[in-house]
């Protein structure tokens, strides 16, 4: 099913602010098996001029994802989730998610597009803290895949 | 911001130290956990399966966040990736056995640019295939 080109730019409110935390931080590094004391070890982050422990790069994709589900569970906009995979991510960033950032997301539909059959989105989520500080972007590519036999 | 080489160090095609990742079903578990993405693709063989995988597979952002690492071990800084982009084309897969997979990452710096930044090219292999596309980072050097 093609989707709704109408939905191109149009943007979701602001999420609720999300607590980042230094044990959730600690818990992300440790399931990705890294060991970089700037995740962890408040004194070696502030070492690199870090206020408090840093986030992997790619920590903040759980809540920008999470801010898309708006976008993906939309009824209007008729993504079939079930047939979703992700195909790019990319992040552009201002400074390091850290322990203690409040961050909301603002999520924009960037592009709608049908192609042999596969439904694609482009969703940008624009990630600020407390306040309204930018601190990172995050762009998802998810490509609903088109049914057998379609 | 505080990276430990230098951008006048480096030139195009300075190679990082490379590293392989391994990955099993508990590395999954784990991950998922942490991530908050519990689709089964990534721990549940006979839904991995019956959606048309070879089997489970390993989260696509879990093998970008390994990726990465190549690019902040070598500047000891993470915060000196400003930019980090991937396309994902092939999945890991993930038998249950005790050896699992391997994630094998190299990256070179691909062009100097302004601002005392490079991009740096990442390429991650598993299984002989290439698992990222288009894999990119712009670091900041000191």
């Amino acid at each position: 099913m093609a989707l709704d080109q109408s939905f191109v730019g149009r943007t979701y409110p602001p999420t609720p602010a999300y607590e980042v935390g230094r044990e959730k931080i600690r818990e992300f590094a440790e399931a990705i098996g890294d060991a970089n004391p700037a995740y962890t070890d408040t004194e070696a982050a502030k070492a690199l001029g870090h206020p408090d422990v840093i986030a992997p790069p790619t920590f903040v994709f759980a809540i920008t994802f999470k801010a898309a589900g708006a976008v993906i569970e939309d009824p209007q906009l008729g993504l079939d989730y079930s047939r979703v995979v992700h195909g790019d991510q990319k992040f552009a960033y201002t400074r390091p998610v850290r322990a203690g950032d409040r961050l909301s997301v603002t999520s924009t539909i960037e592009a709608v597009k049908s192609l042999a059959g596969n439904d694609i989105v482009d969703i940008r989520g624009e990630v600020h803290d407390a306040s309204g500080e930018h601190v990172v972007t995050a762009w998802t590519k998810l490509v609903s895949r088109a049914p057998e036999g379609a | 911001m505080a990276a430990k080489i230098s951008y006048d160090e480096v030139e195009v095609g300075t190679e990082l130290p490379a590293q392989t990742f391994p990955v099993t079903r508990a590395t999954l578990v784990q991950y998922a956990g942490a991530s908050g993405d519990f689709n089964p693709i990534h721990w549940n063989e006979k839904f991995a399966v019956e959606v048309g995988l070879p089997d489970v597979i390993a989260h696509g952002m879990f093998t970008m966040a390994e990726a990465i690492r190549v690019v902040t071990d070598w500047t000891g800084d993470p915060a000196a990736v400003v930019e980090y982009g991937v396309r994902f084309t092939k999945p890991v897969v993930v038998p249950n056995d005790d050896k699992g997979a391997a994630v094998e990452v190299s990256a070179k710096v691909a062009a100097k640019l302004d601002d005392r930044r490079v991009r740096v090219d990442i390429t991650a292999m598993s299984a002989g295939q290439k698992v990222l596309g288009m894999s990119r980072a712009v670091v900041e050097l000191a």
